[in-house]
């Protein structure tokens, strides 16, 4: 049998399997616990509590939600196209849970990958499967029958032109800083310095892409809750919109984790080599907490200011970006 | 002020004004191209850092069926009827003033003569129904001012929801009765 994809290092099927459920099983133990954290911390924001009446300090909330999204009809609008609308909400997920597996959680420790899978076209990947996620959306959208969810959708493939091509090319200057696109070994070239130092821009580009590709304020406006009653969501109750919710936060968590390993050196710190993982988490959720600090703080932009922001600012920043890393590299090489 | 403005703003094209009083107007930069975007880099994190701080601050919220804000003194809540305290006696006379001035119309009073050696009130009538249907009650405190013999009072109370509007109807026992102080007073100064 032909394997999916070329990988860097190889294991027995068993361990990838085993991989794939704790990895799975890890983190959809921490995005219930992210939309606690969301509502609590923007509560704090805000001068409030937060949700802190299901369980001690409110962590039953999500239990509480999932239980009532679980339990609503799955209803479908009359003029819906039936097979793409359910389709709409799926194929998110999908995307989400492939993208997790590029995130590197550890080195390669007694014979494991401390990842899903490392495979040497690493960020390439990453924007393959994260792109299959705008399906669901532009489907979910344009199959739901309603000019609400048409406008969320037309927003979101306005929104993914803008910014894919500079979040392309803010990584590609780590990319030729590491000289692979292997987030591993992306990783392993940050030893000395953490790319954060020399590839600040990159990071400011990438963080704002970063935004605008998990649909956050101040880029929501596919969703736009106020004036577009939550844009291609619209039409989508119960658990399928729970999914599209679900995939949101799956998203904060690559985005963050493509960075955190992509500029904050991934899994490096002090510490025994068992706290890898750990570290990794730790810098997945600080930029977890940039994400809802940004919500808490800034207002919507119209969809026009992001495309001149994407196209007149981002696009030429990241190209002169990698116009600087690619003479310096050659220079200092 | 001179005339020239220095705005290109001509006063005399405003002849209705006396003397030009014009304000400059401080306008930002323009916005948009590189120095917009910069600007906007740094208006954002001056944005985050507003927030940053209001967290620091902590939560105000009063969470209220566990935590209660004070009332103040004067604050007009459920109505409490009165006794001497030395002898016992009603304050109340029936004399229905309260009833006159309640601009709701939620209180019924119907007197009756007391009869001597079984006195209820001090005065000559005594209060043989009193009722104050409190789903009526607008808490003006209208009642409290009327009574010539401040036998009505406001009290502090503000929690009266029930579920049946018969329950509402207050009678003279209930009036009477000691109030559970469910609701804090604000205390000197505060």
């Amino acid at each position: 049998m032909l394997p999916l994809a070329d990988t860097n290092f190889a294991e027995a099927t068993w361990i990838m399997v085993v991989k794939s459920i704790v990895i799975f099983a890890v983190i959809f133990g921490i995005l219930p616990l992210l939309t606690v954290l969301e509502r609590k911390l923007i509560g704090r924001f805000q001068h409030r509590y937060g949700p802190n009446r299901v369980g001690p300090y409110g962590l039953l909330q999500p239990l509480a939600d999932v239980g009532k999204l679980i339990s609503k009809e799955s209803f479908r609008p009359e003029n819906a196209i039936s097979t793409l609308f359910i389709l709409g909400p799926l194929l998110p997920v999908l995307s989400g849970v492939m993208a997790l597996a590029i995130i590197p959680w550890g080195d390669v420790q007694g014979g494991v990958g401390f990842y899903g899978i490392d495979v040497p076209i690493g960020i390439l990947y990453f924007f393959a499967v994260g792109s299959i996620a705008f399906y669901g959306l532009l489907l979910g959208g344009w199959s739901s029958g309603s000019k609400y969810s048409l406008l969320g959708a037309m927003r979101s493939a306005a929104q993914l032109i803008s910014y894919e091509v500079a979040m392309g090319l803010a990584l590609l200057g780590v990319i030729m800083m590491s000289g692979s696109l292997s987030l591993v070994d992306a990783v392993h070239a940050q030893g000395e310095m953490w790319f954060i130092v020399p590839q600040f821009v990159g990071f400011l580009i990438f963080m704002l892409a970063g935004f605008a590709e998990t649909n956050r304020t101040p880029f929501d406006m596919p969703e736009a809750d106020a004036e577009l009653v939550q844009g291609f969501m619209t039409e989508y109750g119960g658990m399928r919109f729970g999914s599209f919710l679900l995939v949101e936060y799956m998203e904060i968590l690559v985005v963050s984790g493509i960075a955190a390993a992509m500029f904050l050196g991934g899994w490096m710190g002090p510490g025994p080599s068992w706290l890898d993982p750990i570290w990794m988490l730790a810098k997945m959720l600080g930029l977890v907490l940039v994400f809802i600090w940004v919500r808490a703080t800034l207002p919507r932009l119209r969809y026009d200011q992001l495309m001149s922001l994407g196209w007149k600012v981002l696009l030429p920043l990241a190209t002169l970006n990698v116009l600087v890393t690619a003479v310096l590299v050659v220079v200092f090489s | 002020m001179s005339a020239d403005t220095g705005n290109g703003f001509d006063p005399k094209s405003a002849p209705y004004l006396d003397s030009i009083e014009v304000v400059e107007v401080q306008r930002g930069p323009e916005p948009g191209g590189v120095g917009g975007a910069y600007r906007a880099f740094g208006e954002t994190l001056r944005g985050l850092k507003t927030t940053m701080a209001r967290l620091i601050e902590g939560p105000m919220t009063i969470e209220y069926p566990e935590e209660k804000t004070p009332v103040y003194p004067r604050f007009r809540g459920r109505h409490k009827l009165h006794k001497f305290e030395d002898t016992g006696l009603e304050k109340c006379v029936g004399c229905s003033l309260c009833a006159a001035a309640c601009p709701a119309d939620c209180i019924r009073v119907v007197a009756a003569e007391n009869i001597p050696g079984e006195r209820v009130s001090a005065g000559e009538r005594y209060a043989a129904v009193y009722e104050i249907n409190l789903s009526r009650c607008i808490f003006c405190g209208y009642c409290e001012i009327a009574c010539p013999f401040d036998a009505i009072t406001m009290g502090h109370d503000y929690e009266m929801a029930d579920y049946d509007r018969r329950d509402l109807i207050f009678t003279k026992e209930m009036l009477l009765a000691e109030p559970i102080e469910r609701t804090p007073l604000r205390s000197e100064g505060e």
